[in-house]
């Protein structure tokens, strides 16, 4: 590429063994140039956020201490999800049964399914989700089954503690 | 018969155009990209469906970690309401806090991550030193909810304005930390909040996505 002329020319202007100047061509090569922008390009790539955080908004019930104050669920149109550890949910549809034969455990993956296959199967009035975290769900179950009241159009939804039957009937389960 | 004589073609190619291309995308990434802020608490939010920006103005920040611990902040663009929160404690729990101390929690990006009954020790250390206490979290279980102090004061240090309460949460904190979360809020009467989450795809198929499609993908937050 870039070379120099070492080789000495002769001092005569005009002779018959005299080189003429070679017309140097005013291309240069890119492609170092090309590998430095490419380089820069994924150092950007890797550094930029494009991503915003977005808000997710959440509406608490007002705790009140008198019974005819309280939003009466009508326990046909209930379904309650229990998220327990390692990501797993139980579920029961309505009340729970004396001896649990209607809690059923599934995961994050078919929960959709339950929450869908209830919702087809109730009069959207009476329809209503409960929410029930173990102490061993963590936050991400809890925002993730929120998203699904969201996904799913679930109006009626409720984030409510968990009973000490229900704990039991969990530890039992998982064992 | 004579050879067809098949001409050398030279392997080097016209890199000008990539040039340009690479130049262009180079410069369009300097011109988008937004540094992350350096964050002292590293919590990875989890993702939802929610399509709504995140409010940046008058916001009061309840930080989760994975570990479950709890802190609490003021955003720095509204150091009167920082001041305001700092003295309704100090004085709602006689802390005796000096002018010293008030002005370490309106540092930038302070946050308070300790107990009363450690804040004033915490609030006395240097910039450098806060960076690397390791701060056991504002409790928040049933027993001692010390956040419902905290609410309180800013609820009422943001009077007559909108207080953006927003909670950021850690996808491995345990659920109890959360609870006492939102049993500080509702101890204060507020019903309503912001989580920050990460945005995500709505999946095909289901109810919300039918109703997107059909409202020509409009975010419709409630």
């Amino acid at each position: 590429m870039a070379e120099m002329d070492t080789s000495s020319g002769g001092g005569h202007k005009k002779g018959p063994g005299v080189k003429k100047g070679k017309k140097l061509s005013t291309r240069v090569d890119l492609t170092p140039m090309v590998d430095l922008g490419f380089l820069l390009i994924t150092f950007f790539i890797f550094t930029t956020t494009m991503s915003q955080p977005t808000a997710m908004k959440l509406f608490l019930p007002k705790d009140t201490e008198k019974p005819e104050d309280q939003n009466k669920v009508k326990a046909s149109g209930a379904l309650t999800l229990i998220l327990a550890k390692n990501n797993t949910v139980f579920y029961y549809e309505g009340e729970l049964l004396p001896d649990g034969s209607n809690f059923k455990s599934t995961g994050f993956k078919d929960v959709r399914d339950v929450i869908i296959n209830k919702k087809r199967s109730t009069n959207p009035e009476d329809f209503v989700v409960v929410i029930k975290p173990t102490p061993d769900a963590t936050y991400k179950n809890t925002v993730d089954i929120l998203d699904e009241m969201t996904i799913n159009e679930v109006k009626r939804y409720a984030l409510v503690d968990i009973f000490d039957v229900e704990l039991q009937l969990v530890a039992k389960s998982l064992q | 018969m004579p050879k067809v004589k098949v001409p050398r073609k030279s392997t080097s190619v016209d890199m000008t155009a990539m040039c340009d291309v690479a130049f262009l995308l180079l410069s369009f990434f300097i011109l988008t990209t937004k540094f992350k802020a350096p964050e002292a608490l590293a919590v990875t939010t989890p993702k939802s469906v929610s399509t709504k920006a995140v409010d940046q103005k008058n916001v009061v920040l309840i930080t989760m970690d994975k570990e479950g611990k709890v802190y609490f902040q003021v955003n720095d663009e509204n150091p009167d309401e920082k001041e305001a929160v700092i003295d309704a404690v100090d004085q709602a729990k006689a802390l005796g806090l000096t002018a010293q101390e008030k002005a370490a929690f309106k540092r930038t990006g302070a946050f308070i991550g300790v107990p009363f009954s450690k804040l004033k020790s915490y609030l006395a250390l240097s910039p450098d030193q806060a960076k690397n206490y390791k701060a056991e979290g504002i409790p928040v279980d049933t027993l001692d909810n010390q956040m419902i102090e905290w609410v309180r004061a800013a609820n009422s240090a943001f009077t007559g304005k909108k207080m953006n309460l927003l909670v950021k949460g850690d996808n491995d904190a345990k659920y109890p930390s959360f609870k006492g979360i939102i049993d500080a809020l509702k101890k204060n009467e507020i019903f309503k909040f912001s989580m920050i989450t990460d945005p995500e795809g709505v999946p095909a198929g289901t109810d919300l996505y039918k109703r997107n499609q059909a409202t020509g993908g409009k975010a419709t937050d409630e």
